[in-house]
C-alpha cells in the first residue's frame, strides 16, 4: 500500500511517500494513522492529534473510520486551504 | 466546453476569459482569487496532490454545467511559489443569462476552496506556517447542497 503524506504532515514525518504493508488488525483510516505512529519520532509527532488530519482513498476524500478494503494508495493530509 | 488547469505559470486572465467569451454565451462571469499582501505575507507556497487534485476540478466543473446548464466553464489554479499580487485561482462560467453564470461562479470557488486538496503555506520574512483551515470556508460550502 502506498501512503502519502502533504503539508505538515509530510514535513514532520520528512517525507512524502512510503510503502507500507499494515497487518490484518488495521481495518480503517484510523487504525492506519494508529500503527503509522509507531514507525517514527516524526510519524508520531505528525499523528499526535489524529482529528487535525483527512485522508483520501485512492484519490477520494474519505472519513477517518472509513474501511481501507483493497486500498492502493492512502493520503493523509491537513484540512485543505486552496483557492 | 470544460477547462481545467493546475499550473505552475501565471494566470493570463485575458486568454482564458477569451476562451470562455468565444462561446457566444448571454452571460460570463469570473472570479479571481489573489495573494494578499496586507498582513507581512511575503510569499505564498501551494501544495497540492497530483491526480487528485485535477480529478476534483475536474468533478466539480462538470456538476457546475449540469446543474446551471452551462455553456462554458474554466478552472485554473496555480501551484507553487507566489507572491502578494500573483493570481492563485481563476474560474469563468458561461451561460445564456447572468444568473446562471454568476451563480456557478460562486459554487465553483465556494466548493473548490473546500474539495479541492491544495494546502497554501505562509512566508512571513524567515518564518513559514501552514494556513489553517477556516469554518468560515466549510459553511460557504454547505450552503449549495
Amino acid at each position: 500500500m502506498q501512503i502519502l503524506y502533504f503539508a505538515w504532515v509530510r514535513e514532520r514525518i520528512g517525507t512524502g511517500q512510503e510503502s507500507v504493508e499494515p497487518p490484518e488488525a488495521v481495518r480503517n483510516v484510523a487504525d492506519l494513522i494508529a500503527w503509522l505512529g509507531e514507525r517514527s519520532p516524526g510519524h508520531a509527532e505528525a499523528f499526535r492529534e489524529p482529528a487535525r488530519l483527512r485522508a483520501a482513498i485512492d484519490q477520494r476524500f474519505v472519513a477517518l473510520d472509513a474501511l481501507l478494503g483493497d486500498a492502493k494508495e492512502v493520503a493523509l493530509f491537513p484540512p485543505v486551504t486552496g483557492g | 466546453m470544460i477547462n481545467v488547469s493546475v499550473q505552475p505559470a501565471p494566470i493570463d486572465v485575458g486568454a482564458e476569459l477569451a476562451g470562455v467569451e468565444a462561446k457566444g454565451a448571454g452571460g460570463i462571469a469570473s472570479f479571481i482569487g489573489s495573494v494578499r499582501g496586507d498582513d507581512g505575507v511575503t510569499e505564498l507556497m501551494l501544495e497540492h496532490y497530483p491526480g487528485m487534485t485535477e480529478a476534483a476540478l475536474i468533478g466539480l466543473a462538470e456538476e457546475a454545467f449540469v446543474r446551471w446548464g452551462l455553456l462554458a466553464v474554466t478552472v485554473v489554479h496555480r501551484i507553487g511559489a507566489m507572491v502578494p499580487g500573483d493570481r492563485i485561482v481563476f474560474i469563468a462560467t458561461a451561460a445564456a443569462h447572468r444568473k446562471e453564470a454568476l451563480e456557478a461562479c460562486a459554487y465553483l470557488i465556494d466548493r473548490l476552496k473546500t474539495d479541492a486538496p491544495f494546502w497554501k503555506r505562509e512566508r512571513r520574512g524567515e518564518n513559514a506556517d501552514w494556513v489553517e483551515a477556516k469554518a468560515s470556508d466549510d459553511a460557504a460550502a454547505s450552503r449549495w447542497s
